[in-house]
This record gives C-alpha cells, structure tokens and sequence, in this order.
C-alpha cells in the first residue's frame, strides 16, 4: 500500500465528515501539522471535536479553525494564547473540556494502546474530578479516566520513510506520537521523506504500523516566545 | 518589614534542591531558580518533553523545535534527552521527579493549591499543573504573601477552583518560609527585615 500523497489536500481525501473527532499533536506551535490545518480550513468540515493540547494562536495553527468556526468542541489544557478562542467560549459557540496535560497525553497513548480507561491521582478533588468514578488504591484516592479514540490523527514528525516510520526533532516530538497512536486513520506531515533503509531501524521513534498517510512539505515553523541571552553573558 | 525580591526568593527555593535530583520549575519566578543552582548537579524537566534544559540560545540561534513549557525557546545541553507527552508525564505522574517549584494564587493550611484558574476571568487552563502537584515527590510553591490588595494569599480555605488537595510539602514568600505540617503551618524562616509580628499580620492561616 502505497502511504505517500502529494500534498495534504489529496492526504485528507475520502477521511473528513462532520462531527468528526480529530487527535492533534504539537505543543504551542512547535510540532503542530500546519499544512493539515490548512487542508482541514479549505475542506470545509466543520463541528469538530479536537484533542490538542493547545489551539494554536490567532489566526495560526488550529486557531485558523477557530476563525472558520469549524470547531464544536476542544480537549485541551491550556488555551491561554487564543482571544478568539476566548471569545467563542465564553459566547457559547465552542465547548471546552479541559483536561491536565498528562492525563490528555495519557488518554492519547491509552485510546491507541487499546485502553478504554485508566485511573490517575492527577486532578482528585479538583473540578477535573466532578462526575468521574473514584476508586482507592492502598489507600489513596484515583479517578477513572478514559481512553481517546479518534476518527483521524493529524501530526507532525521531522522525517519519515515511505513505509511512515518517523522521526521527531527535540521538543516538537510532544504530543505527535500519542495523537498518531489513538486516531483510526493517522496522516503525518514531515519535512522530509527519505529512502526506506536510511533510518537506522534503532532510531525509528513511531513505527509506521501508526501511520497510513504521509506527506512532505514547507514548514512555517513560527515561534511563539522567541528568548535569548546576550553573547557576552557566556 | 523588607523582606526578600524576586530574585532573593528564587536563591531562597534554589536551597531546597539537593545535589542529583530532577526539578521541574514552573513559570515566574520559579524560573529563575536555575540562575541560583550554583555546583549542584540538578537535571531540570520541561514537562513538553525534555530532560536536561539549557539556558536561552543566543540571539540568531533560536530553534522552533526546541521550546521549554512556557513556549519559549532553550538550548539543549549535553545530557539532555527529548521523548513524547505521554513518557513525559509518566515519568511526573509515576513520581520520578523529585520536586516541583511552582507559583500559586493561594495556599491553604492543609497543602490546597490553586494556580490555575479565576472563574470568570482566567479560563486559561491547568497545563501540567494537576500532573505536576499530583506526582513529584515534593511540591514548593514560590510567591508574594500577599495580593495586590495587600491580602493573604495564604489562606485557612483556597478560594478559588484547586490544582491538588493539599499537595503543597513548602512555601517561600517574600516574607519568609512555610512548612505545611498537620494542623496548619510553620514559620520555618523570616526573610530579612521582617519580624514575627508581621509576618503573623499578613497571614490568614493558622500558624502552628
């Protein structure tokens, strides 16, 4: 089965319907699938129900869905770069389920592990605990969260082969591999496609038993907090 | 009453770790807790996925793959690893970060910690937070005594929505330090200049 697509326009074809639950990687707007995004705002599909960590900025990254109102609902943990979002929110026209950012992480890698539900100490006796079953553990209180199965992944790795193992680069591996992992159908966007064989099959980071759709393509890459230290402070 | 700076507060936290152990520091001032290390061999977590942060790159040498929990960019060091989210919080959640300096609204005597939210305010989101304070071994928290309104932030009752139920091991403020120990707090330490009195005035929890 050939996994590699022109661009991601033709990566997302025959995959997209309304109302559907889309895993997102990426960690602010390092290692977000940009051109997926875009190809998600051109197809139109809307009442989406997206898990990211994040919703990008305005008018980058998922922030560009917020705008078209294609968006429903986000599971996230931390939406504080978006006024859009914001604006969305607290008007009614987007849900938002937060979620601590292991244990979205977590619900990510369970969903794809086949894990319907684990139980956590992350959030017992907070609002994040409301309505979920709690059970002790010698003696300690944990609450049952549950696995995400997603319709469709959408990540970004540095490199791929043509048979979709990947490899990610420093922190803008994140949320990319657990997102790949819980979707049904995962597309990856990576910088480079390179011939099978090449990666060291040691340092193949997500297998391509996770990935079914791969494509190549220009990044932005923007940065969101650009901090430095002066030269003569070494 | 003086009392300590920022910057006094982040060497007074920067006491608390011990040679070898992994530290995650939160944003603010906690940040600033690794400008006061000094020889200690301390491996700093950036919970996106990064043992082993470095300080920020020099100008021109800014990455956009290598950013820490505040989104900022960081420079990798020669110890430093990267793995995935979910590694990165199992390795919180399963306790093998030894201690976490954070920042904080309010601290309540029994340890309660809320960081994270103001209803109808703030809606930003707990990030790692309620991983954070659920899973490493020792939670410090870092942050002025008082609100802007010259109010105690440490409280008998957290009054705003809660990060963890009494998770908080220590506190640090510019007016001295806070053990939580059972039926309320301990004045561990006075900053400079502040005397007992004082530091009993600008609090609202029981003192034990």
């Amino acid at each position: 089965m050939k996994k590699v697509y022109p661009d991601a326009d033709a990566a997302l074809e025959g995959l997209l319907f309304d109302g559907m639950h889309i895993a997102a990687g990426g960690f602010g707007l390092s290692g977000i699938p940009e051109l997926l995004i875009d190809a998600l705002v051109r197809s139109g599909v809307k009442d989406l129900t997206i898990a990211s960590n994040n919703c990008g900025v305005d008018g980058f990254g998922l922030g560009k869905l917020l705008d078209t109102k294609q968006i429903k609902k986000m599971q996230s943990s931390y939406v504080g770069e978006n006024a859009e979002f914001m604006r969305q929110y607290l008007s009614g026209e987007l849900e938002l389920e937060f979620n601590p950012q292991g244990t979205l992480a977590e619900r990510m890698r369970a969903g794809g592990a086949g894990i319907p539900g684990f139980y956590t100490k992350t959030g017992v006796g907070t609002v994040i605990a409301e309505g979920k079953e709690v059970k002790q553990f010698g003696g300690e209180d944990y609450i049952l969260e549950e696995g995400i199965f997603a319709d469709l992944s959408i990540v970004k790795a540095w490199k791929a082969d043509d048979t979709g193992n990947l490899i990610f680069r420093k922190t803008a591996r994140n949320f990319n591999p657990p997102a790949a992992m819980c979707g049904k159908v995962c597309v990856a966007e990576v910088e480079e496609i390179v011939p099978r064989g090449s990666i060291d099959p040691d340092h193949i980071h997500l297998p391509g038993i996770y990935v079914h759709r791969i494509i190549q393509g220009p990044h932005e890459k923007r940065i969101e907090q650009r901090t430095t230290r002066k030269r003569e402070e070494a | 009453m003086a009392g300590w700076d920022r910057n006094q507060m982040a060497a007074r936290a920067a006491e608390e770790l011990e040679d070898g152990m992994y530290v995650n520091l939160g944003i603010g001032i906690p940040t600033l807790v690794a400008n006061y290390v000094g020889d200690k061999d301390i491996t700093l977590q950036s919970e996106n996925g990064m043992l082993g942060m470095g300080p920020f790159p020099y100008e021109g040498e800014e990455d956009p793959d290598l950013i820490n929990a505040g989104k900022q960019t960081i420079t990798e060091l020669s110890r430093t690893s990267y793995f995935d989210s979910a590694t990165s919080f199992g390795m919180i959640r399963g306790g093998k970060i030894a201690a976490a300096i954070l920042g904080a609204m309010e601290v309540a005597e029994n340890g309660d910690l809320a960081n994270w939210m103001i209803p109808g305010k703030l809606i930003k989101g707990m990030g790692g937070a309620m991983d954070l304070v659920a899973g490493v071994g020792r939670v410090v928290v870092v942050m002025d005594h008082t609100n802007k309104h010259g109010e105690s932030k440490v409280l008998k009752e957290c009054t705003l929505p809660l990060t963890g139920r009494g998770v908080v091991d220590r506190i640090i403020t510019n007016l001295g330090v806070l053990d939580v120990v059972p039926g309320g707090l301990k004045i561990v330490e006075l900053a400079d200049g502040v005397t007992e009195e004082e530091f009993r005035a600008a609090t609202e929890a029981t003192l034990v």
